[in-house]
């Protein structure tokens, strides 16, 4: 190469060099805060810790994930909803009810004291490593998520609902308005953020929290160790990433 | 019949080539794009930590009291827009005897050790933040 | 309609699960590609294994099917969210999913099985037709023989070679036509209706029962707006390759039957008390009382009993149509019946079907009457009996 070229091509290449920098320069000077660093896939895996000794039954997780994700309020749909069992002793299966999945709170149906076992349990998308919904999807509009979310493309879903029937959980949705797929995606643009899930979020007691299962300084790992941990129907293996503590038998 | 055959799969082939959406099999059989599709939404809960960069009387109370573990939000609503620019929207008060049932009116499903009470038995009707401040509950209101 | 719905739930069901996901379209495809699967049985009967008798039903046969293989997508595009997307089926099949195998099935069926031995069976009809018609009939035949005009006996024989070899690819092309569908459903851990290994065989011959019930409905139908005298040897062995095919069909759902009963898993409980309720009449009474064994039991008398021509005549007709009927019937228990119950196993919803929206009643009838305006249009263009063939 001759010399003006060379010379060019180093030039040139500082100063593109330069750019990066200065643009992160700009902007920290510009926004007033560092810019953040940028969200990497390959250092998360989500899941989420139900626990239901914890559960009130309050409703806020529902109420917060409809506000956050422009979830259709009615006619209803849930990407999260909570359930109230009653099991009375010897009986052969629980009373389970979940007006309007939960989103005004529990009314009262039952008598205090009638001996029976009570709880609230919070069901959302179980964020399955080997998830049944995306095996089925037709065309790749499910997937996993290398970061361990199951997400949705809106703009690829035919919206054929097989992933609907597949899933056991019963998580999934058409959205009316758009005629595709819907369900939790553990608030992804929240946590990719930095931010938890709407639901662990407004959560008052703390029986919902978000679990980042490659840092090694969550306090999930703990928590995994020391509790007695179910997933809901563990003998489909689906990979289900959303651990219960104080799971009760009668769980459906 | 067999040069209709192999015309069909060359023109297959082609449009394949060219519908198939760009980033489509990057990091799984999905569109690639979808997980910044995903990614768009913009928050409307500021979470607890951008409410206790300003609101820091409020944090020093909530912090010492029962209530540490309950977002602001939990009550207060969502509140980014607020947050981002708290002159354009004002913070939204709860009424305090219709918020504070929304955990604590008693319910036999609710955990036994969780405080619920019934307000037949409880108080004399007046509101909750007459004997309890809403943000460390175990303390009397600042009057 | 949701709000509706709600009162109906009896029981406990997870909150989305209350609106039916698939609907009446969804139980047409599966009847539809069903009768596909088992007219073209029925035909290579004939071709592959020669059982003579039922030559005359061939070529109706054929074109029986390709009317219902062509109107087989529409329920389906009916029914998507986003039909214009369709397309990315082909582009990027997820191969791990049966549906996505669906495209390429029907295509290679519709295109490398039906058309190419219907084109190479009717090749020297067309181009005898092709000569001897005017105007725009001509024009219309000589398109059709895609300009290869050659019917020397060399070259019929070749036809006839590659005929019967398609016909013998056809016949797992058929399997694999209706038995995927099948395998959409059964392979569905999180439905235990549906999950069931026996599924893809259940279905496959249901679709050959009702395949055969259909050609002898037709033929019988054809011969009588013709004016054509019925080959009582013919619709006789049919109808009983039809009492064949339903006696291994009901002793297959007869023991998946069993084998639940016996086992009585967790979901058990749930599944028996709603076909004792919600689908007791289309379960019980329409598919295995009316619709398998009293047809059953009717063929099986003829069999024993020596009947008039007459009588058979109208034993066929009548257990023709009932055995449609009872193989729709058990299309609708699975499809349906399947998003009955909850998958917690703790309650049950009903399916209200609207008559004129887009998934309703009315789109549903319209689609099962559209086969037989085509095979109408077809049998004109290309007539399916001996006696009506040109003249060299």
């Amino acid at each position: 190469m001759s010399s003006d070229r060379r010379d060019f091509v180093l030039t040139a290449g500082k100063l593109l060099v330069l750019t990066a920098p200065a643009a992160a320069y700009l902007e920290a000077v510009e926004t007033g805060k560092a810019e953040e660093p940028a969200y990497k896939m390959a250092e998360h895996y989500w899941g989420m810790i139900v626990d239901v000794d914890k559960c009130i039954g309050c409703g806020n997780c529902v109420r917060a994930c409809k506000t956050e994700n422009d979830v259709p309020v009615e006619p209803y749909f849930f990407r999260t909803w909570v359930e109230r069992y009653h099991v009375a002793e010897g009986a052969e299966h629980p009373d389970v009810d979940s007006p309007d999945g939960g989103y005004s709170g529990f009314p009262e149906k039952y008598a205090a004291g009638d001996g029976a076992k009570s709880f609230f349990v919070p069901k959302l998308c179980n964020q399955c490593a080997h998830s049944p919904c995306t095996q089925v999807c037709p065309v790749g509009a499910t997937f996993e998520s290398p970061d361990g979310a199951v997400l949705v493309d809106k703009s690829y879903c035919l919206g054929c609902r097989y992933c609907v029937q597949a899933c056991p959980y019963g998580c999934r949705f058409i959205d009316p308005r758009t005629k595709t797929v819907d369900k939790c995606n553990l608030c992804y643009h929240r946590i990719t953020k930095g931010l938890t899930t709407a639901c662990c979020e407004s959560c008052p007691t703390g029986a919902r929290q978000l679990v980042d299962l490659k840092d090694p300084k969550d306090p999930v790992h703990d928590f995994l160790r020391d509790h007695k941990i179910q997933v809901l129907k563990p003998q489909l293996a689906t990979g289900a990433k959303v651990y219960y503590n104080g799971l009760d038998g009668s769980v459906r | 019949m067999a040069g209709l055959f192999a015309a069909g799969v060359v023109l297959f082939l082609i449009l394949k080539a060219v519908l198939v959406p760009k980033g489509f099999g990057v990091y799984g059989h999905y569109r690639a794009g979808a997980l910044a599709d995903n990614r768009v939404r913009a928050p409307r809960f500021a979470g607890r930590s951008a409410c206790i960069e300003c609101h820091t009387d409020e944090r020093d109370a909530w912090k010492g009291g029962k209530h540490a573990g309950v977002g602001c939000e939990a009550c207060h609503g969502a509140l980014a827009k607020h947050a981002e620019d708290p002159s354009a929207s004002n913070a939204f008060k709860p009424d305090p005897n219709t918020i504070c049932f929304t955990c604590h009116l008693t319910n036999a499903a609710k955990p036994r050790k969780f405080p619920q009470i019934d307000p037949k038995n409880h108080f004399d009707g007046g509101a909750c933040n007459g004997c309890h401040s809403p943000h460390a509950p175990d303390k009397e209101p600042k009057k | 309609m949701e709000e509706g719905l709600l009162h109906a739930v009896q029981g406990f069901m997870y909150p989305n699960e209350v609106e039916l996901q698939w609907s009446i379209l969804i139980v047409l495809y599966p009847f539809t590609t069903g009768l596909v699967a088992g007219a073209f049985i029925l035909a290579s009967l004939e071709r592959v294994f020669n059982v003579q008798a039922v030559k005359p039903t061939y070529r109706l046969a054929l074109l029986s099917a390709l009317a219902f293989l062509l109107v087989a997508p529409l329920p389906l595009q009916l029914h998507l969210g986003h039909p214009e997307r369709s397309l990315e089926m082909y582009l990027t099949p997820h191969t791990s999913s049966a549906m996505a195998m669906f495209g390429f099935i029907y295509l290679w069926y519709l295109m490398g099985v039906l058309v190419l031995e219907i084109w190479l069976d009717y090749r020297k009809d067309m181009v005898l037709l092709a000569r001897s018609e005017t105007g725009w009939k001509k024009t219309l035949y000589r398109v059709l023989t895609l300009g290869v005009d050659n019917i020397s006996e060399e070259s019929l024989r070749i036809d006839d070679k590659l005929g019967r070899f398609i016909t013998i690819v056809g016949i797992p092309s058929a399997f694999l036509l209706h038995g995927y569908v099948g395998f959409i459903f059964g392979s569905v851990k999180a439905n235990p209706w549906w999950s069931t290994p026996v599924m893809p065989i259940v279905f496959l011959f249901s679709a050959i029962v009702s395949g055969i019930a259909l050609v002898l409905l037709m033929y019988m139908l054809v011969c009588f707006l013709k004016g054509i005298p019925i080959d009582m040897p013919c619709v006789d062995t049919i109808a009983r390759y039809l009492m064949y095919a339903f006696l291994i069909d009901f002793s297959l759902e007869m023991l998946d039957l069993i084998h639940r009963i016996y086992e009585a898993d967790e979901s058990f409980k749930s599944l028996d008390f709603m076909a004792h309720t919600q689908l007791y009449t289309s379960q019980i009474i329409v598919q295995i009382i009316f619709g398998t064994i009293v047809p059953i039991s009717m063929l099986a008398f003829i069999q024993v009993v020596k009947l008039s021509e007459a009588a058979r005549k109208g034993i066929y007709v009548l257990a023709g149509l009932l055995t449609l009927m009872g193989i729709f019937a058990m299309r609708w228990n699975v499809v349906i019946g399947g998003q009955l119950f909850s998958k917690s196993f703790l309650g049950y919803t009903t399916y209200k079907m609207a008559f004129a929206t887009k998934e309703g009643l009315l789109p549903a009838i319209l689609l099962m009457i559209l086969p037989f305006g085509i095979l109408w249009v077809l049998v004109k263009v290309l007539p399916p009996f001996e006696e009506e063939k040109a003249a060299v």
